[in-house]
C-alpha cells in the first residue's frame, strides 16, 4: 500500500514500519482541531478506533460528528476555508503529512453518506468505476457480484445490472453506495448517519449489515439514533460543543456515564 | 341620537354589508388586455407559419417540392430552385462552428465549473455573458478583416479565396463559444455535491471525478446547448453574409465561397427584389426550411433541459 | 489485507493525466478569451492609427505665401471657392445652403473638400502605429513624397456628427445614429409596454390550461427562432401588408417627397418589437415569480382587489428586474443587422430620418455596408461605426443599471 506521493526513501521506511501496527488501533486521531474560518469546530479531538470493530460518534446536531468524520478521509479539504490541525494516524502515517495523497487516502478509507448518493450510471458502473479508476487487476464481474452480496444487494438487483442506479429505491441505493466503497477493499469505512434518510425496514437491513461487514472492515458511524447507537456498536463516542466529552464500551456508555453531561443526553435531556 | 361620524367606505353609506361577487368592469377590461397581450406571441407565431407558408406555396406551384428539396442548383435566373447548395453551405459553417465551440466551450465549462477559483469564476462568467451580446455584425467584420486574411497567410492566396466558409464557420464558432460554454458551466454545476463528494471518497482525482462522473451526469444539459448552439449557428445571418461569399456553390470545400441560407436571403433581401417575383418567393420558401429547422433543434433542446432538470429536483 | 494486491499501483500516471488535463482546459479558457479579446482589439486597432494624406490641389497654391489655410477668414476662403469651385458644384452646394448663410468652418470644409480633395493614399493599424513608426516613415518619403504623415482616430466628433456621405473621409454616423435611436425608441414602446403585460397575464392570472401552456411554450420557441425569420415577417406584414398604415399615408404624412413605402422607421422598430418580445416576456416573468407570495397576501388581506396587488405591490417592486431584463433585450435589438436589411434598410440616405415615417439606415445597417467595401478607408470607418455602437449599447446598459439602482434605494427608503 502506498499513501504517498512519491517513493521517497524515508517514505519506504516508514511503510516497513507500518506492518507491526496490525495488532494496533485502525485510525487514531491526535489532538485534532478543525476551523471553518474562525469557528472551531471541533476541538483537539483525540480518539482511537480499534480494528474491525463498529465505533458510534454520537451527539447533538452542530456538535461536530460529521466534521470529525470528514476529517479522517480529508474530505474536509473539499471545503472552501477549512483549516486542520493535529494528526490522524492511519497505518502508521499521518494522513495529514504534506507528503500524502489525499486521493490515496480516502481509496483505502472509504465513505457512505447521509443521502444515498448512486453516479448517474448504471448499477454494474457504479461498482466497477471506483475499481477501475483504482487499477483493479481482478475480474469486474466477480467484484461486482461479491461487493452486491456483501451488502446483501445481490439477489435483488442481479437481473438489472446494466440498468440506472436511480431505478433502485432509496435503501437500496443506500446499499448500492456501500457495496461501492467494499468494493474497492478499503481498511476503513465512515458511515455519516447511513440511515437517516431511509425507512425502518431499510434501516434493520443496513443494521444488519454492518454486523458482517465488521467482519472485514473497521467501521465508524455517526448516528443521531441512540438504539441504533446501542444496537449496531462495540464502542461508543459522546461528543458535544465539538469536543468528545467520554468514549468507552457502548454498554458501558449508555449504562454506566462517567460525564453528567453524558448522562443527560441519553436520558433525553437535551439535543 | 345618532353617532356623529361619517360614512367613509362606500359599504359604511349603504349601510350594509355584501360578500357578493362584484364585477368590476375596469378589472375585466385590463383582463383582456392583459390576455391580448399574451395572445401576440401567437399571432406572431400564426404570422410566420401563414406567411412563410403562402409565400412558399405560391412557389412550389412553379416549382415543384421535389425539384426545390433535391435540385443541386440554385439559380433563379433561369428559373433553377434547388436548395441543396445553400443547405451544403449552412451544414458546412455550422459544422466548422461547432468543430470550435464544443470542445473550447466544454473545455471552459469544465474549467470554471471545476477547476476555477471562486474569483476566477465570479470574473470570467460576466465576462463571457457581456461578449456573448457584441452584435453578429461585428463578428462579420472580424471575420473579414481578421481571420480570412489570416487564413490566406496561412493556406496561400491562391489556394483559398476571399470569401470562404472556412473562415465564417470559425468566427461563428467564437459566436457562440460563449453561449455554450455558460450553459454547459450551468449544467455542470447543476450536478449535486454529493455526487462530486462521492467521487472524491472513492479516490478518484479531480479530472476522474469531472470527467467521468460530472461530465456524464450533466451530458443532457450539455448535450441541449449544443443543440441550441447549432440552431443558433444555423440562423445566424450576418457572419456569412459578410464572409462566406455572395452566390449558391455546391461544394465541399471550405476554403471556397460559398453561400449559405440566411446568406442568401439577405443578399437577395437587400437589393432591389419585386414583390410577387419568384426570387422574392423563394426567399421565403427557404426561410420556411430555416424556421423549421431551427424550431426542430430548439424543441429537442428544451425537452432534453426539461428532463435533466427533472432528475434533481 | 488480502485485497490489496488486486490493485495496480498507478498515482503517478493518474496524477500526470490529470495535470496535463488542467492544462487543456486551462487553455482552451485562455484561447476562449484571446479570441474574445481579439474581437474587441480587432475594432481599437483599426479605429486609430496613420494615415497617409495626399492633396489633389496642392494648399499652397491657394494661400498667399505666409498664411495657412486653416488661418483664412470668412471672406477670403469665399474667394478662395468663387475663384477655383467648378460653376456645377458651386450651384449644387449654393442650393444646400446658401454660401453668404455659411460660417468660416462650413467654408473650411468646402474648401477643403471641393477644391483641396485630400484622399487617404495609405492607412496602417493602431499597432503598427505604435510598434512600427520608423518603418512607417520611411515608407510613407519613399512612396508618398508629397503625402503628409497624420495620425487619424477614425472616431472623432466630425464623424460623430456629420450625415451620410458617399466619400469615406467626410462621412459621419449621425443619420445612422439618428436612424438607431429613432428604431429602438419604437421598439422600445411597443414591446416594453406589451410585455410586460403578457408576464402578468401569464404569471399571475394565467390558470393552468391547454390554452396558457401553449401560449407559454410558444414564447419559448420563438425566442429560438433565428431573427432573419422575424425580417421576412416586418416584411411581409409590415412592410406590404400594412403599407398604408407604416408608410404613413393613412396619416397624411408625406415622406419629404419621396415616393411612400412601407419600408419606414416604423416598420423596423416595430419588426424589432417581436423579435425581442419573447426574451422581455420571459425575463419579466422571471422578475415577477422572484416577489414572494407573502407581498401578495399581505396586500390582499387589506382588502386589495388582485389587479390593485398587482399595480401597486408586485409591479413596482419587480420592476427593477424587470428594466434590466428589458434593456439587455433592447441593446440585443440595437445590434440587430439582419432582420432590418430584410425590412429594407436604404443603403444611402440623403437625408437624416425626421419621424416615424422616414426612410431608415441604422447603425449595424452602416456597419454591414461599410464593411463589404472592399477599400481600406471604409475598414477604418466600419471599425469606427462599431465603437460608436458599442458605446450606444453600453451606455444604455449603464442607463438600466444606474435606473435599477436608483429604483433600488426608493423601495428601501420609500
Ligand atoms: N461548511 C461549513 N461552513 C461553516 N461552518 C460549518 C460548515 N459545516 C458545518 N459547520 C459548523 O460546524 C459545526 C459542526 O457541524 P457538523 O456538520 O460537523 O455537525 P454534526 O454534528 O454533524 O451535526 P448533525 O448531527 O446535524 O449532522 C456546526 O456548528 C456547523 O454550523
Ligand atoms: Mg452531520
Amino acid at each position: 500500500m502506498r499513501l504517498f506521493k512519491k517513493s521517497a526513501p524515508e517514505a519506504n521506511r516508514l511503510e516497513a514500519t507500518i506492518g507491526s501496527g496490525d495488532s494496533g488501533q485502525a485510525l487514531e486521531a491526535k489532538s485534532l482541531s478543525i476551523f471553518y474560518g474562525e469557528f472551531e469546530a471541533v476541538k483537539r479531538l483525540s480518539i482511537g478506533f480499534e480494528r474491525k470493530k463498529v465505533t458510534a460518534l454520537i451527539g447533538p446536531s452542530g456538535c461536530g460528528k460529521s466534521t470529525a468524520l470528514r476529517a479522517f478521509n480529508r474530505m474536509n479539504e473539499l471545503i472552501r476555508g477549512v483549516r486542520t490541525e493535529g494528526e490522524v494516524s492511519f497505518r502508521g502515517v499521518n494522513v495529514y503529512d504534506p507528503d500524502v495523497d489525499a486521493v490515496q487516502v480516502r481509496r483505502w478509507i472509504g465513505m457512505v453518506f447521509q443521502k444515498p448518493n448512486p453516479f448517474s450510471k448504471s448499477i454494474y458502473e457504479n461498482i466497477a468505476w471506483g475499481a477501475r479508476i483504482n487499477g483493479y487487476q481482478g475480474g469486474f464481474d466477480e467484484l461486482v457480484e461479491n461487493s452486491l452480496k456483501q451488502v446483501a444487494l445481490w439477489d435483488e438487483v442481479k437481473d438489472k445490472l446494466k440498468e440506472s442506479a436511480y431505478a433502485l429505491s432509496g435503501g437500496q441505493q443506500q446499499r448500492l453506495c456501500i457495496a461501492r466503497a467494499v468494493a474497492l477493499k478499503p481498511e476503513i469505512l465512515l458511515m455519516d448517519e447511513p440511515t437517516s434518510a431511509l425507512d425502518p425496514i431499510s434501516t434493520a437491513k443496513i443494521e444488519s449489515l454492518l454486523d458482517d461487514l465488521k467482519k472485514r472492515y473497521t467501521i465508524i458511524i455517526v448516528t443521531h439514533n441512540m438504539q441504533q447507537a446501542g444496537r449496531v456498536s462495540d464502542k461508543t463516542g459522546f461528543m458535544l460543543l465539538g469536543e468528545l466529552v467520554e468514549y468507552s464500551d457502548t454498554k458501558e456508555l449508555f449504562f454506566n456515564p462517567k460525564d453528567p453531561r453524558t448522562e443527560n443526553y441519553i436520558s433525553g435531556r437535551f439535543g | 341620537m345618532k353617532p356623529v361620524q361619517t360614512a367613509r367606505y362606500p359599504e359604511e353609506a349603504r349601510g350594509a354589508l355584501s360578500f357578493g361577487k362584484r364585477f368590476r368592469p375596469h378589472e375585466a377590461v385590463i383582463l383582456a388586455l392583459l390576455f391580448f397581450c399574451a395572445a401576440v406571441s401567437i399571432l406572431t407565431t400564426l404570422g410566420i407559419i401563414v406567411v412563410l407558408g403562402a409565400e412558399s406555396s405560391a412557389l412550389f406551384k412553379e416549382v415543384s417540392l421535389w425539384e426545390f428539396v433535391s435540385g443541386t442548383s440554385w439559380q433563379p435566373t433561369i428559373g433553377e430552385f434547388g436548395i441543396l447548395p445553400l443547405v451544403n453551405a449552412t451544414l458546412m459553417t455550422s459544422l466548422a462552428a461547432m468543430l470550435v465551440a464544443l470542445p473550447l466551450g466544454l473545455g471552459v465549462a469544465i474549467y470554471l465549473a471545476e477547476y476555477a477559483s471562486e474569483r476566477v469564476r465570479e470574473t470570467l462568467k460576466p465576462i463571457l455573458e457581456v461578449l456573448a451580446g457584441v452584435p453578429t455584425v461585428v463578428h462579420g467584420y472580424f471575420a473579414l478583416t481578421v481571420v480570412t486574411p489570416a487564413l490566406r497567410g496561412l493556406f496561400g492566396q491562391e489556394s483559398i479565396e476571399v470569401y470562404n466558409t472556412l473562415s465564417a464557420g470559425l468566427v461563428m464558432g467564437i459566436l457562440i463559444l460563449p453561449l455554450i460554454s455558460s450553459m454547459c458551466e450551468d449544467a455542470l454545476s447543476a450536478v449535486p455535491r454529493s455526487l462530486r463528494e462521492a467521487a472524491y471518497a472513492m479516490g478518484a482525482t479531480k479530472l476522474e471525478t469531472s470527467v467521468t462522473i460530472i461530465v456524464p451526469a450533466a451530458f443532457s444539459g450539455i448535450a441541449a446547448a449544443f443543440i441550441l448552439g447549432l440552431s443558433r449557428a444555423v440562423g445566424e445571418t450576418m457572419i456569412v453574409a459578410l464572409a462566406a461569399g455572395a452566390g449558391p456553390n455546391l461544394t465541399l470545400n471550405p476554403l471556397k465561397a460559398a453561400e449559405t441560407m440566411t446568406g442568401h436571403i439577405v443578399r437577395i433581401s437587400g437589393g432591389d427584389i419585386s414583390y410577387d417575383s419568384m426570387d422574392y418567393r423563394s426567399l421565403f420558401a427557404i426561410a420556411l426550411v430555416l424556421f423549421l429547422a431551427t424550431l426542430a433543434l430548439n424543441m429537442v433542446s428544451r425537452s432534453i433541459v426539461k428532463k435533466y432538470r427533472e432528475v434533481y429536483e | 489485507m488480502s485485497g490489496r494486491e488486486d490493485f495496480a499501483v498507478n498515482l503517478a500516471s493518474r496524477h500526470a493525466r490529470g495535470d496535463r488535463w488542467r492544462l487543456m482546459f486551462m487553455l482552451s479558457t485562455l484561447l476562449a478569451i484571446v479570441f474574445l479579446g481579439a474581437l474587441i482589439l480587432t475594432i481599437v486597432d483599426d479605429a486609430f492609427g496613420y494615415v497617409v494624406m495626399v492633396d489633389e490641389v496642392d494648399q499652397r497654391s491657394l494661400v498667399p505665401d505666409d498664411e495657412r489655410l486653416e488661418s483664412l477668414d470668412a471672406e477670403a476662403l469665399r474667394a478662395v471657392i468663387d475663384e477655383r469651385l467648378s460653376p456645377r458644384r458651386y450651384r449644387a452646394i449654393e442650393r444646400e445652403r446658401p454660401f453668404d448663410e455659411r460660417t468660416a468652418a462650413d467654408l473650411y470644409d468646402i474648401v477643403l473638400y471641393e477644391i483641396v480633395k485630400p484622399r487617404v493614399a495609405e492607412t496602417y493599424t493602431l499597432f503598427e502605429s505604435l510598434f512600427a513608426r520608423r518603418s512607417i516613415v520611411e515608407e510613407t518619403t519613399l512612396a508618398h513624397p508629397d503625402g503628409e504623415l497624420v495620425f487619424r482616430s477614425w472616431v472623432n466628433m466630425r464623424f460623430l456628427s456629420t450625415s451620410q456621405t458617399a466619400r469615406p473621409l467626410t462621412t459621419g454616423v449621425l443619420t445612422a445614429v439618428k436612424g438607431s435611436i429613432l428604431t429602438i425608441s419604437i421598439t422600445i414602446l411597443f414591446s416594453f409596454p406589451v410585455g410586460i403585460a403578457a408576464a402578468i397575464w401569464l404569471e399571475e392570472y394565467a390558470g393552468d390550461n391547454r390554452l396558457n401552456r401553449f401560449i407559454q411554450v410558444n414564447i419559448y420557441n420563438l425566442a429560438g427562432v433565428p431573427s432573419i425569420i422575424y425580417g421576412m415577417l416586418g416584411l411581409a406584414i409590415f412592410v406590404r401588408g400594412l403599407e398604408r398604415f407604416t408608410s404613413g399615408s393613412a396619416f397624411g404624412a408625406s415622406t419629404s417627397g419621396e415616393v411612400a413605402n412601407g419600408r419606414t422607421i416604423l416598420s423596423a422598430g416595430l419588426t424589432l418589437a417581436i423579435l425581442i418580445l419573447p426574451v422581455i416576456i420571459i425575463n419579466a416573468q422571471e422578475a415577477i415569480r422572484a416577489i414572494p407570495g407573502s407581498l401578495r397576501q399581505s396586500s390582499l388581506a387589506v382588502g386589495a382587489t388582485k389587479w390593485q396587488t398587482i399595480w401597486h405591490q408586485v409591479l413596482p417592486a419587480s420592476f427593477d428586474r424587470i428594466l434590466t431584463g428589458a434593456v439587455l433585450a433592447v441593446s440585443r435589438a440595437i445590434g440587430e443587422t439582419a432582420p432590418l436589411v430584410v425590412v429594407g434598410a436604404s443603403t444611402f440616405l440623403t437625408q437624416d430620418p425626421t419621424g416615424v415615417f422616414s426612410k431608415f439606415t441604422t447603425l449595424p445597417i452602416q456597419i454591414y455596408q461599410w464593411t463589404s467595401r472592399p477599400q481600406a478607408e471604409f475598414r477604418h470607418i466600419s471599425a469606427a461605426a462599431i465603437v460608436v455602437l458599442l458605446a450606444l449599447m453600453l451606455s444604455l446598459n449603464a442607463f438600466a443599471i444606474f435606473t435599477r439602482n436608483r429604483l433600488r434605494r426608493q423601495k428601501r427608503f420609500g
